[in-house]
């Protein structure tokens, strides 16, 4: 028998017992269903961290802090040490992490290894309000993003923040263009705006600065962004005119040379650790985010295999059924000269037949139903994270699932196509 | 005298099953076919014409004894040249239609030139001038489980003759059929035969048919018996159980295979000469090979 005799034949025969081929792909439909859903929510949520890291930027920054003190239990309380510096806050590792300050001192220390091209402290400075400067009218609660001057806002009008600037300029938000009374976006551009903020004295004090640009909110980089002139004026007015003696910072920000390869990065690593110092990059913080959704998405996908074996019995117990209906069938054809190969190969392929009905279609109604779903989520429960595709149905993927199933099917139409190849004619033709 | 045999079997036996439920269905059968020629195997049922027909066309394998096809010891055939040579050299009519339900009757017609690899086209144009031949053209589109008993026999012996076979081996093609459809599908058979001298072995209890053939082997309890003795035989025993006595039955030595062996070849012996005379194939040139004359 030709190949393409051997396919329609399968195919043909597939639809022969229609109401058993539809129970059996229907079973295949719910796991290469839920995988298909599984898979897209995986690749939805890592393209949404991926455009995070974009929006976060710089390829060539380091994020400094002190190693870790966390001693372990059988060390003891460590000795004070009156050189050392305070310990610090940070948002470096677990909740309630405190690392001990960076000084003047380690950031030159830093900015000496070989590799670093400069260094600058993170200075946090927490604002109480904005308003809009021209119309000053209600003051909203606002926040500022430590690190947004080396990165790279998600822009929907403006531009970036000038590092070099004197000019103390903001990117705002867009989720405050309305409040502060703006129009649009646009509009909001080059507006002016005060940001009130309280000095570690109690006193209140304003600052002004001009909006530059309008960003998306972002899930890793909550508040607004300020640039090193605005930073600094914020941080001043914050210490309230005191100088205190020893400066430090949580985390200070290191730029590498950017034509370093990833070996040279690790070993640039591995050198800061030396010297007492943990460096990561914004990848390196955000790969424990996706580490975590590939978990969800693994345990997810593995309870679809789970349908998909229960679905390859189905096909096993379909297939077996059909070789027992048909064994007079089977016997004539090998009493005609086919041989147990060929026998063997068009009931594998009724089973991979069948493995690509239940998969296309479960693939198909999980990318219908999922578009659907994801369009009304993005406007609904996920609209406070924008630019987030929860479900991304990728063309390779859905293949892959395809395939995954096919071979599913073909492996379960083993046993049933090996049984009908050894069939022998003349029982098989007695049989009554 | 074994000019051109097309099938040479010696010393067949078979038996199904082990131990106490065994049963020896053939006990030593030897059977020469000329090209051309019409045999008909004719015995009760349960007598072993099946088995018999299936040692003969490859479809079994016999305990003991050989099986030559066209001058070709089967034993030394690969299991893709058998099934090759079933494919293209018999056709087969088995007992029941054993057609494909749901399939129409041109499908059903065509599936030998399926297995053989031939092409979609070239398969439908020989299969509608094999049905146009038996009258079904109109048929060709139908389910086959919409025709009538003499239909469906009728595409069944198509199935048969599509490609083009040197042998067809029917088993009771006329047995699920009333007279005069029986003798239309008889009929198409025999002109087979004498038209494109297509061999026939039918298997058959039905004594006109096998009149009509050139040569009747009678068989009785896995044996060759003469023809006299099976007739009388037949129609003496119809009233008596299957194994009791009669002489033709005792004398087989089922105890001593050797010796039933002989007599057996010695019967087919006598059966063999007339054929020879008949056989469209008879006057080409007598090849020396050994046959029955060592038995005669
Ligand atoms: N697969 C088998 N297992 C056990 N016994 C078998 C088997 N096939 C045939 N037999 C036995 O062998 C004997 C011969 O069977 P066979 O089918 O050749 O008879 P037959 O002459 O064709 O009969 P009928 O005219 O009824 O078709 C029977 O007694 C049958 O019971
Ligand atoms: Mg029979």
């Amino acid at each position: 028998m030709r190949t393409q005799d051997l396919v329609a034949t399968a195919i043909s025969n597939t639809f022969r017992s229609k109401l058993r081929t539809t129970l059996t792909v229907l079973a295949i439909f719910v796991g290469a269903f839920t995988l298909t859903l599984t898979n897209a929510v995986g690749a939805g949520v890592s393209q949404y961290v991926d455009a995070q890291v974009g929006a976060l930027g710089s390829p060539d920054v380091f994020i400094v802090t002190q190693a870790s003190q966390a001693a372990s239990a059988d060390d003891g309380p460590v000795e004070y040490d009156p050189n050392g510096s305070a310990m610090v806050s940070s948002n470096q590792g677990p909740p309630g992490t405190t690392t001990q300050a960076l000084t003047d001192a380690d950031l030159t220390t830093i900015s000496d290894t070989a590799g670093i091209e400069s260094v600058d402290p993170v200075r946090s400075v927490q604002p109480d309000y904005i308003e809009n400067g021209a119309e000053s009218g209600t003051q909203y609660e606002f926040s500022i993003n430590a690190t947004s001057a080396v990165t790279t806002a998600d822009l929907t009008a403006g531009a970036q923040l000038d590092g070099g600037s004197s000019e103390a300029e903001l990117v705002l938000p867009d989720t405050f263009v309305t409040p502060l009374g703006f129009d649009s976006a646009e509009d909001a551009v080059g507006a002016s705006v005060t940001i009130g903020i309280t000095d570690i004295l109690g006193e209140k004090h304003t600052v002004d600065a001009t909006v530059v640009g309008v960003s998306l909110e972002s899930l890793l980089a909550a508040g607004a962004g300020a640039n090193d002139a605005l930073i600094a004026e914020l941080a001043e007015a914050q210490s309230g005119g005191i100088d205190t003696a020893v400066t430090s910072y949580g985390v200070a920000i290191a730029h590498f040379d950017d034509t370093l390869s990833a070996e040279q990065i690790t070993a640039l690593k591995a050198d800061l650790a030396a010297a007492g110092y943990t460096a990561s990059t914004i990848e390196d913080q955000l790969g424990a985010v996706q580490t975590v959704i590939t978990g969800i998405v693994g345990v997810l996908n593995a309870f679809a295999v789970i349908a998909l074996i229960a679905a390859a019995f189905g096909i096993i117990n379909t297939l077996l059924m059909s070789v027992q209906e048909r064994t007079r069938e089977i016997g004539l054809m090998k009493a005609m000269g086919m041989s147990g190969g060929k026998v063997y190969t068009l009931f594998s392929l009724e089973a991979i037949v069948i493995g690509f009905l239940g998969s296309a279609i479960g693939a198909g109604v999980a990318i219908g139903l999922g578009s659907i779903l994801s369009n009304v989520l993005a406007d609904g429960l996920l609209s406070g994270l924008p630019g987030l595709n929860i479900l991304l149905f990728e063309p390779a993927s859905v293949a892959f699932v395809i395939l995954l199933v096919m071979l599913i099917a073909f492996l379960s139409g083993t046993l049933p196509a090996q049984r009908a190849a050894k069939q022998n004619p003349i029982e098989s033709l007695r049989y009554e | 005298m074994s000019a051109d045999l097309v099938i040479d079997a010696r010393d067949l036996e078979k038996s199904y099953g082990s131990g106490s439920s065994r049963f020896d269905a053939l006990k030593g059968v030897s059977l020469q076919i000329a090209a051309g020629e019409t045999v008909a195997i004719v015995g009760k049922s349960g007598s072993g014409k099946s088995t018999l027909m299936h040692l003969l066309a490859l479809l079994d394998e016999p305990d003991t004894g050989t099986v030559q096809v066209a001058g070709k010891e089967a034993k030394a055939l690969s299991r893709r040249e058998i099934n090759e040579l079933r494919n293209k050299e018999f056709g087969f009519v088995f007992q029941q239609f054993f057609l494909t339900p749901n399939v129409s009757v041109l499908d059903n017609v065509i599936l030998p030139l399926k297995i053989a690899g031939i092409r979609g086209k070239q398969r439908r144009t020989r299969g509608l001038e094999v049905l146009n031949q038996l009258e079904l053209a109109d048929k060709a589109d139908k389910k086959a489980t919409t025709l009538s008993g003499g239909q469906k026999q009728r595409v069944v012996i198509g199935r048969a003759l599509v490609n083009n076979p040197r042998v067809i081996f029917a088993d009771e093609p006329t047995g699920n059929l009333d007279t005069a459809t029986g003798a239309v599908v008889e009929d198409i058979l025999f002109d087979l035969n004498r038209e494109q001298g297509i061999t026939l072995v039918i298997v058959t209890h039905d004594e006109d048919l096998a009149a009509r053939c050139d040569r009747q082997i009678y068989i009785r309890d896995g044996l060759i018996v003469p023809g006299g003795a099976v007739h009388s035989t037949d129609h003496s025993t119809d009233h008596s159980t299957d194994h009791t006595t009669d002489h033709v039955g005792t004398h087989t030595g089922a105890h001593n295979p050797t010796h039933a062996a002989a007599h057996t070849g010695a019967h087919s012996g006598t059966a063999h000469p007339g054929a020879d005379a008949t056989g469209p194939t008879a006057s080409t040139t007598p090849a020396s090979t050994t046959s029955v004359g060592d038995a005669s």
